[in-house]
């Protein structure tokens, strides 16, 4: 027992469970804003992929890595789009126009990369975000080289969750997006344009899921491969439940899940423990699962979320 | 068929003609699947795409047959299990003499598919055996150069401590990883391996992640069975072992050397078989054993000058013994641990 302990009291465990958090993170909160205005984002998977390419591609041709992160935020932004027209316009099934999306953006994020950078016999790569240590509060003790020595994009996941929870509890903005999530006959009769809130709240889902895509192909990793996202999206939709559509808990969710994924790695390395290592491998998710079963027993989606709005319908 | 949709007289001529064509051959005596004048036309069906290392290696392969036999080559990739028969049929009903690819995901689909082409080889990775008539396999058989970059990791680790990060538990990476150690214990008894699966077979940031692991461990050597490791070994400079191609230019500082599997001479000698008309079901395996050249160890480049003149030598005599036979490595299938 001791030595497992002495496994996770270490600096660079923690760094990596910040590092594996991160993605999931913006992942998830991304999705957050779009199931809180009542649209299940199935489209994470793909989404994240896509910006995960084009986010990399422009990296790689311009040498600007804020470019790229920007590129793919814009990517998620485009997708989001579609996702409105398809789900929000069109009011279509949010759960085949997700997949739908995941699969168009999955495919085409393939079809670019082969049309740009052909057949080369060697993976291309770029100079992937470096750690940027932020002065004086990276020379605290344990917690500045956990927290304050790691990528920018890290800072930014960090600063989003407050900043999401502030907008969706504490802004008329999120209020209306909390309404149209819950009830948007209501929020309609008062003045909300649904419609437009909704569309919003998929262009932020994929800027962020932009940003998860982009953590991936250009800091955790230098390079875009098929396999960069692995189902981390779908991890994401199921953070969501855990995390009740609240973003502190979802983030919360996030880092338990990066916890254990971080500590299996170090358990399956260490070989303290003999255990095949599948279950090593499932330990994150079946202890999500668990603690989804347990703490997220009463958990209520929005009552809107898979509901289109149709004006004329009362 | 295709005569008959154009216009019933036409379909009528090639009923006479295609008659007339058996009967020639038949007069013939023997049917000769390939004049020598005319190009072999070869079809790669791939699950992945040709980024994976497995199947980038039988690709690079096939494109070097287009260049130096003469055949006529082409591909697809992304072919998922759904897709995958119907691949094969389409390349065996265009005329396609040789189907290759990897079958791990689709084996029977794959086996299945050959039975009805039993005129068209086929050839593919796979873990059993072939089977008659037209279908043969291949193996990664790398497990000798393993054992070689083994020994070069067990003499330079300082911790005693190396590692390996692969993806999951199957004989094909089983064999390699357990050789890898074989060959380390052989030079260095006190040194201790590190085992890592990282549970699929292309994720290089979680292969990252566990190579960080391992190096945060104590590991100083660590073998990138997949991708993403080589890059975590950069970042806390410490020595990687590359595997399945030559992949120092990733880290030219880490990358010390790695076992290259080269498909090269089962894919010539299956080309050759096809072209002569004598193509028969067998497991091809032992063209990827060193002393055929299906695999060897990559070139050390930078590491040339830095890589101790004792350790070298070592790993020559070895060589040696392997190619004269003199020396076999194991092939240990079991669960590294």
């Amino acid at each position: 027992m001791s030595e497992i302990l002495a496994q996770i009291f270490q600096i660079g465990f923690f760094t990596a469970l910040i590092r594996i958090a991160t993605p999931l993170i913006f992942g998830t909160l991304g999705e957050l804003f779009a199931e809180r205005s009542g649209v299940l984002n199935l489209g994470i998977e793909g989404i994240m992929m896509l910006a995960a390419m084009t986010g990399f591609s422009t990296t790689y041709f311009t040498g600007n890595l804020w470019l790229g992160v920007l590129t793919a935020i814009a990517t998620g932004m485009i997708a989001g789009l579609l996702m409105g027209l398809l789900t929000v316009s069109l009011g279509l099934s949010q759960h085949v126009s997700g997949i739908g999306t995941t699969l168009l953006c999955s495919g085409l994020s393939f079809f670019f990369y082969r049309l740009i950078f052909k057949q080369s016999s060697s993976i291309p790569k770029i100079v992937a975000f470096k750690t940027v240590p932020l002065p004086l509060l990276s020379k605290i003790p344990v917690i500045g080289p956990i927290f304050f020595n790691q990528f920018a994009l890290v800072y930014i996941a960090i600063a989003i969750v407050p900043i999401s929870a502030y907008i969706l509890y504490h802004t008329p903005w999120g209020l209306n997006l909390r309404t149209v999530g819950e009830n948007p006959l209501a929020a309609d009769s008062a003045g909300v344009n649904v419609h437009r809130v909704r569309y919003q709240a998929l262009l932020i889902s994929g800027a962020l899921m932009g940003l998860a895509g982009a953590f991936l192909s250009m800091a955790q990793f230098n390079a875009y491969t098929f396999g960069v996202i692995s189902g981390r999206g779908w991890v994401c939709i199921a953070l969501i439940v855990f995390g009740q559509w609240s973003p502190w808990k979802s983030a919360a969710g996030a880092i338990l899940f990066a916890f254990i994924d971080a500590l299996q790695l170090r358990l399956q390395a260490s070989s303290l423990i003999n255990l095949p290592y599948q279950i090593f491998l499932m330990m994150p998710f079946v202890l999500t699962i668990i603690g989804m079963a347990i703490v997220s027993r009463n958990a209520r989606a929005p009552a809107a979320l898979l509901q289109p709005f149709r004006k004329e319908e009362r | 068929m295709t005569g008959l949709k154009v216009n019933r007289g036409w379909g009528k001529f090639f009923l006479i003609a295609a008659a007339m064509a058996t009967v020639l051959i038949l007069a013939n005596g023997s049917f000769q699947p390939a004049m020598s004048a005319e190009k072999i036309k070869v079809a790669g069906v791939f699950e992945t795409p040709i980024e994976e290392p497995w199947v980038n290696q039988i690709h690079m392969a096939l494109l070097k047959a287009e260049k130096e036999l003469g055949v006529e080559y082409t591909w697809s990739e992304s072919v998922k299990s759904a897709d995958f028969a119907r691949v094969m049929r389409e390349y065996a009903e265009k005329g396609y003499q040789l189907i290759m690819g990897d079958a791990f995901g689709a084996e029977r689909i794959a086996r299945r598919v050959a039975r009805d082409y039993p005129k068209t080889a086929f050839v593919f990775g796979s873990g059993i055996g072939p089977a008659e008539p037209n279908f043969g396999v291949f193996d990664n058989w790398i497990h000798e150069p393993a054992y070689l970059s083994g020994m070069i990791a067990g003499k330079m680790t300082k911790s005693n401590i190396i590692g390996v990060v692969a993806a999951m538990a199957i004989p094909e990476i089983n064999r390699l990883s357990n050789a890898f150690y074989a060959g380390a214990k052989y030079v260095n008894p006190d040194v201790k391996c590190k085992f890592s699966f990282i549970g699929s077979f292309f994720d290089p940031p979680k292969a990252k992640e566990a190579a960080l692991a391992q190096i945060e461990d104590g590991a100083d050597v660590v073998y990138a069975e997949r991708f993403g490791v080589i890059e975590a070994c950069v970042d806390k400079k410490v020595l990687a072992i590359s595997n399945m191609s030559d992949q120092s230019k990733l880290g030219p500082d880490t990358v010390i050397t790695g076992p290259i599997w080269d498909m090269w001479p089962t894919v010539k000698y299956v080309v050759s078989l096809v072209q002569a008309g004598v193509f028969t079901a067998q497991d091809f395996g032992g063209f990827s054993y060193m002393a055929k050249g299906g695999s060897y160890l990559a070139p050390y480049h930078k590491w040339e000058k830095k890589l101790p003149a004792a350790v070298k030598a070592l790993v020559e005599k070895r060589k040696k013994e392997i190619l004269d036979g003199t020396f076999r490595v194991d092939i240990d299938e079991s669960i590294p641990k």
